[in-house]
């Protein structure tokens, strides 16, 4: 995957708690044995109606979020399904952040998997962030190294970030190669493993 | 200080610790199915790696997987995912029940069904609902597909150990009550995050006296409550289950076995990071009326109004959700009008859940404007419930009766619910789109579900049972 450090782009408030995978990545779009071209089908069934218009008033749609990288949101995104076919989604689209004051443990991971930095920042500041970037376009620059957002306004938000995953997103790593150089643990477990 | 089964198990499979990593956990066993798994057999193909446990690992076809008019697929695509298995089985190693097969099923129906969810495992799938498992009192848990791959080719998964909750369910559960009810109140009364950061054990009176497949039920629908998993501490119920089931141990080594699982259930002393507490008495028939499992009501109650929320949030919240509904404020759940019933998915879809919705059905008609499928959760399960015949009992009352699958509960293959239509649903998710782009989900148990089937409506099915006999 690829390696994420420094992010500078208007954000895209999304404002609503509880945005669960169904809604990121429907399941008809779930057919697919590729890991890429799930961009267009994110949060498909808000961005159009029924007969496959636009929804002008979702905020996807609107032209001045066009070039976002960084989706913000409320409290528990990601919910429900374990489909990592919604943080494929979200990086084909173009994101890779996304801020909330919580996310349901599985999606978490699956970013972490993807190359797709997920913030925490406390309500209030998500809610500040979400109220700005609603009333006017409004850029932040993501840091991870330093674990800061800053606000072209100049306000800076720290968040904290387990220190495995800020290695692994700084880095770019495959988790997978990594874990075969502990081969010899693995085989030494499995040898006294119980097993019925 | 005694332990819980939460720290208990975990600390059995950790193969590597170090300050400042997750732990290095070992996977005991590994559920495949059509959906999560191509991009990871493909991943171990373009690097040259092999599936290191194939004994390990099962897989099975069921999101996809047609419910009548079988072998035939319509849906190309869906049917290149089918055969993308099927190729990767035979490719990896991989024992599989595929499309056919007398051991085909949903994953979370099949597993504890054919002996291989046994407690103490780990056990991962990409599938959210591998919770379900943890019924037995295994750690059990969905993944994503990057974590399919991981554990394809190295059996482990790093992880954070995560904090331990309980939720004890304390008193005795009322009449006609079912787990299904017990889970939904769970999540109406703490949230729909209730469980995030932590894995969660059941625990109390009301929790121990369920049968297997009334815990699988709970367990199940833990994740709705953002647990990471959903377990029940193993007891003489448990061990009855597995029994002679096929992949379990045998003789001798079931009783080494059996010393062993029930070695693994909570000490008396355990304590846990976090307490929740709900009494059983409380709990009634639950029907839910919004767009996520925590918008649930007691059957006696009224849609909310926003006068019953404080925070903007919920209150904006509660309008989405009423607006996507068709709903008013205020209306009461008994006036809510349904045009489907879907009695199946890896909630409701076992020989107990077929017994209760049929017991209700029993010499009673569908009503004229509804429409109604049973999907048994697996080849076993409708073939044991034919032997009873229970599909008479549907059959004659104007239920279809299906082949297995998961057919309604997701909607990716044909059993979709019209858009502004309205399906009391025995599956674990109401989200907009769920069971077809504008279908509206009400989550109930399959009693409900039956007793709304044939009243054209929501009703209490208490009641229901006693005044129509």
């Amino acid at each position: 995957m690829e390696p994420i450090n420094i992010v500078n782009s208007i954000i895209t408030p999304l404002d609503r708690k509880n945005v669960d995978t169904d809604q990121i990545i429907s399941k008809e779009f779930l057919k697919r044995i590729e890991r890429t071209g799930f961009g267009e089908f994110l949060f498909y069934h808000w961005r159009f109606d029924a007969d496959g218009n636009e929804v002008k008033d979702f905020v996807l749609n609107k032209p001045e979020f066009k070039d976002s990288k960084i989706l913000v949101a409320q409290d528990n995104f990601g919910c429900g399904s374990s489909r990592e076919h919604a943080p494929w989604a979200i990086l084909d689209y173009g994101f890779n952040v996304v801020i909330a004051p919580s996310f349901a443990d599985i999606f978490h991971n699956n970013c972490y998997k993807n190359g797709i930095l997920p913030i925490k920042l406390t309500e209030a500041e998500c809610d500040e962030i979400l109220a700005k970037g609603l009333k006017a376009p409004y850029s932040v620059e993501v840091n991870l190294g330093n674990q800061t957002v800053t606000g072209e306004d100049g306000i800076v938000y720290n968040f904290s970030i387990d220190p495995y995953y800020k290695e692994t997103l700084l880095n770019g790593w495959d988790e997978i190669a990594l874990t075969i150089k502990y081969e010899e643990q693995i085989a030494a477990y499995e040898a006294q493993r119980v097993a019925y | 200080m005694g332990k819980n089964i939460i720290e208990k198990i975990w600390d059995k499979h950790v193969v590597y610790q170090e300050e400042g990593k997750p732990d290095l956990l070992y996977i005991d066993l590994h559920l495949i199915h059509e959906v999560t798994s191509p991009q990871a057999f493909e991943g171990l193909r373009i690097n040259g790696r092999k599936l290191r446990r194939p004994d390990l690992s099962f897989a099975t076809m069921d999101h996809n997987v047609p419910t009548k008019n079988l072998p035939t697929i319509n849906d190309p695509i869906a049917k290149n995912q089918i055969d993308t298995l099927a190729k990767n089985a035979v490719e990896f190693g991989v024992e599989l029940a595929g499309m056919g097969h007398p051991d085909q099923g949903i994953v979370h129906v099949i597993g504890p069904e054919l002996g291989l969810t046994q407690p103490g495992k780990t056990i991962v799938c990409g599938d959210s609902h591998t919770s379900t498992h943890g019924a037995f009192g295994a750690i059990a848990f969905g993944i994503g597909t990057s974590e399919v791959e991981h554990v394809m080719s190295t059996q482990t998964l790093w992880q954070n150990k995560p904090k331990t909750m309980e939720i004890r369910v304390e008193g005795e559960l009322p009449v006609g009550v079912a787990a299904k009810d017990i889970i939904l109140a769970i999540i109406s009364k703490f949230g729909i995050g209730v469980g995030t950061g932590h894995i969660v054990e059941f625990t109390g009176e009301a929790i121990h006296k369920l049968s297997m497949e009334e815990r699988m039920t709970i367990c199940n629908m833990s994740i709705e409550g953002g647990a990471k998993a959903g377990l029940v501490s193993p007891d003489q119920i448990t061990v009855d289950y597995i029994r002679g089931r096929r992949y379990a141990p045998q003789g001798e080594k079931f009783e080494e076995a059996t010393a062993y699982w029930l070695s693994l259930a909570s000490d008396e002393d355990a304590t846990y990071d976090e307490v929740r507490i709900i009494q059983a008495e409380e709990i009634e028939p639950i029907v839910t009326w919004g767009t996520n499992p925590s918008m649930g009501s007691g059957i006696s109650k009224n849609v909310p109004t926003q006068a019953d929320y404080e925070d903007e949030s919920d209150k904006s919240a509660l309008q989405k959700a009423l607006s996507y509904m068709g709903l008013e404020e205020g209306q009461a759940l008994t006036t809510i009008d349904i045009q489907h019933v879907f009695i199946g998915s890896c909630t409701n879809s076992r020989l107990s859940d077929l017994r209760a919705a049929a017991s209700v059905i029993q010499g009673r008609k569908v009503h004229d404007n509804v429409t109604a499928i049973v999907v048994p959760g697996s080849h076993t399960t409708k073939k044991l419930a034919e032997e009873e015949g229970l599909d008479k009992i549907f059959t004659d009352a104007g239920f279809e009766w299906r082949e297995t699958g998961c057919s309604m509960c997701l909607a990716m293959n044909d059993d979709v619910v019209p858009a502004g239509e309205r399906c009391a649903s025995t599956s674990n998710r109401n989200f907009e789109g769920r069971q077809g782009t504008g279908a509206r989900t009400h989550l109930v148990s399959p009693p409900m579900a039956a007793a709304a089937a044939i009243a054209g409506h929501f009703v209490d099915v208490r009641e229901f049972v006693k005044e129509t006999v």
